[in-house]
């Protein structure tokens, strides 16, 4: 069982939670023009990695707040969280 | 290569099984190949025998940086099937159980395919419209399905919950008659002793540390062991495809997840046939030693762990006693998990790169077990004459720039999140 600390309400187990991904993706600017591969870039491809991940979490059974996690994608250890605003 | 027949165990049977020869060979590693498969898993195994088999391309290196058949190809939950409505994976996945047929005499490996049928339970008469449909597309693709009334299944599956105050009761199932298991480990043994015997080089402990790549073109690969020579990989790494991928400078459309299974203690025959939950995602069979073979969800986020939480475990397994509410008596034997190539469509990618000589199969998500014979035939196909078949035709990477997305379940494009 993961134990992850929402920044707004502490330490909670991982089925308080759910998950929302890569936090680096970032949605192109609404109104510019981008090539399809920006896009495609943006939908589909990911990196992926297998070590530090930093991630989106959604405390969905509590404050119902999103915020980051920097987590280990082999271990599964959490390193740090931090609300959006934040830096990890 | 020693033929297995009731002879050849009778005659060894008088020597105590001491003189059996081994399935393969441990050979040294060359310096050049006509052809690298990286990794020594069902896919790439297969791939390794139909290269040699279909197309005579003999000098072949399998590198595998564990031992053969360690990862996915050992952690399934060995299901067999072909109910896909789209063309494109019902016509690849119906190729697939035509080998599976006659897989064991192929290889003269027994790898107890067992065509007890698929049962996909419907829960709500509009999930059995769905289910119609689903049938007929297969039907119309010649991939056998029938539709099972309740009545029906009350016969084939007694132990499930009828009643009408299930939470969510049974009101009928599609099933593939011709859909079912096989053994998994046999598969990988019986593939490697295959292309073993056709020359290809099974090389295992020797990981893929790099790439040589020279005016877009490979020319060799960097290994633990050494560097080799040649023209044409393949990678058949299912959940590490995005790291060697990354060696490439490529990036792919996937994401690595964990998906656990477990099996129960044995117990005495009580389940006949595969089958699914329609309400959530569970999944059960019982193996020839008695034991309930389950699986599910994803634990829903990226992992290259190949182990996963128990809250998963949990909620799967709580589906599975909503259907056979007598699994909740069975104690757990064992549990363990496998890192899955979660592409965005949820379909696979079997194709050549940008970079010549260079071949992906990878994004086979929760299924690349059942694909493994097809997935080899065509894999090994598209590297021998640098195209895809018109099998794997539809499965190519550039699907997800020019939308021709393979969405099975309808769920659109996402990242795998939960």
């Amino acid at each position: 069982m993961l134990e992850i600390k929402c920044p707004y309400c502490g330490k909670r187990s991982q089925n308080e939670f759910s998950y929302g991904g890569d936090a680096k993706i970032k949605r192109p600017e609404l109104g510019k023009e981008i090539s399809d591969k920006e896009w495609d870039n943006f939908v589909y491809y990911r990196d992926n990695p297998k070590g530090k991940h930093s991630e989106l979490w959604h405390h969905i059974s509590g404050c119902r707040q999103w915020f980051k996690v920097s987590r280990d994608t082999a271990s599964h250890e959490i390193f740090k969280t931090a609300k959006l605003d934040e830096d990890l | 290569m020693q033929k297995y027949s009731i002879f050849s165990l009778i005659k060894n049977s008088f020597s105590n099984h001491q003189n059996w020869e081994p399935a393969w060979r441990d050979p040294e590693l060359k310096k050049e190949y006509d052809v690298v498969i990286v990794g020594g898993g069902g896919h790439g195994l297969a791939t390794a025998y139909y290269l040699a088999k279909e197309h005579k391309i003999t000098n072949v290196a399998i590198l595998e940086k564990g031992w053969i058949g360690g990862g996915n190809v050992g952690r399934n939950t060995t299901i067999l099937r072909s109910n896909y409505m789209w063309d494109a994976n019902g016509l690849f996945y119906e190729y697939g159980m035509k080998l599976w047929e006659n897989l064991s005499q192929e290889l003269n490996y027994n790898v107890m395919y067992s065509p007890r049928g698929v049962i996909n339970l419907a829960h709500s008469d509009a999930q059995l419209n769905v289910f119609a449909r689903r049938g007929n597309s297969m039907r119309l693709n010649g991939i056998d399905a029938i539709m099972l009334s309740k009545e029906e299944l009350t016969t084939k599956i007694p132990f499930a919950d009828f009643s009408t105050s299930a939470r969510f009761p049974i009101f009928g199932a599609l099933m593939q008659p011709k859909g079912g298991t096989a053994r998994h480990d046999a598969v990988a043994w019986g593939y490697a002793r295959g292309a073993d015997n056709l020359g290809v080089d099974i090389i295992q402990h020797c990981e893929v540390t790099g790439f040589d790549v020279q005016n877009g073109k490979i020319i060799g690969v960097q290994t633990s062991r050494g560097n080799i020579k040649t023209k044409k990989i393949g990678l058949c790494v299912a959940g590490n495809t995005s790291l060697l991928a990354s060696k490439l400078n490529m990036k792919l459309p996937i994401e690595s997840h964990v998906l656990q299974a477990c099996v129960s203690e044995p117990v005495k025959p009580f389940l006949d046939h595969v089958v699914t939950f329609g309400a959530g995602h569970f999944y059960c069979s019982q193996s020839d030693k008695g034991e309930m073979v389950m699986g599910g969800d994803l634990d829903g986020y990226n992992s290259y762990a190949q182990r996963g939480n128990l809250p998963t475990l949990q909620h799967v397994l709580s589906e599975g006693v909503a259907m056979f509410p007598n699994l909740s008596r069975l104690k757990m034997l064992r549990t363990w998990g496998g890192i899955m190539d979660m592409s965005m469509d949820g379909s696979p990618i079997i194709d050549k790169t940008h970079i010549e000589g260079v071949y992906l199969n990878c994004g086979w998500c929760y299924g690349g077990f059942k694909a493994t014979p097809v997935s080899g035939w065509t894999f090994a196909y598209t590297i021998a004459q640098d195209y895809p078949h018109e099998l794997n035709s539809k499965f190519r990477l550039n699907r997800f720039h020019t939308g021709h997305l393979i969405d099975e379940k309808g769920v659109g494009t996402k990242t795998w999140i939960g």
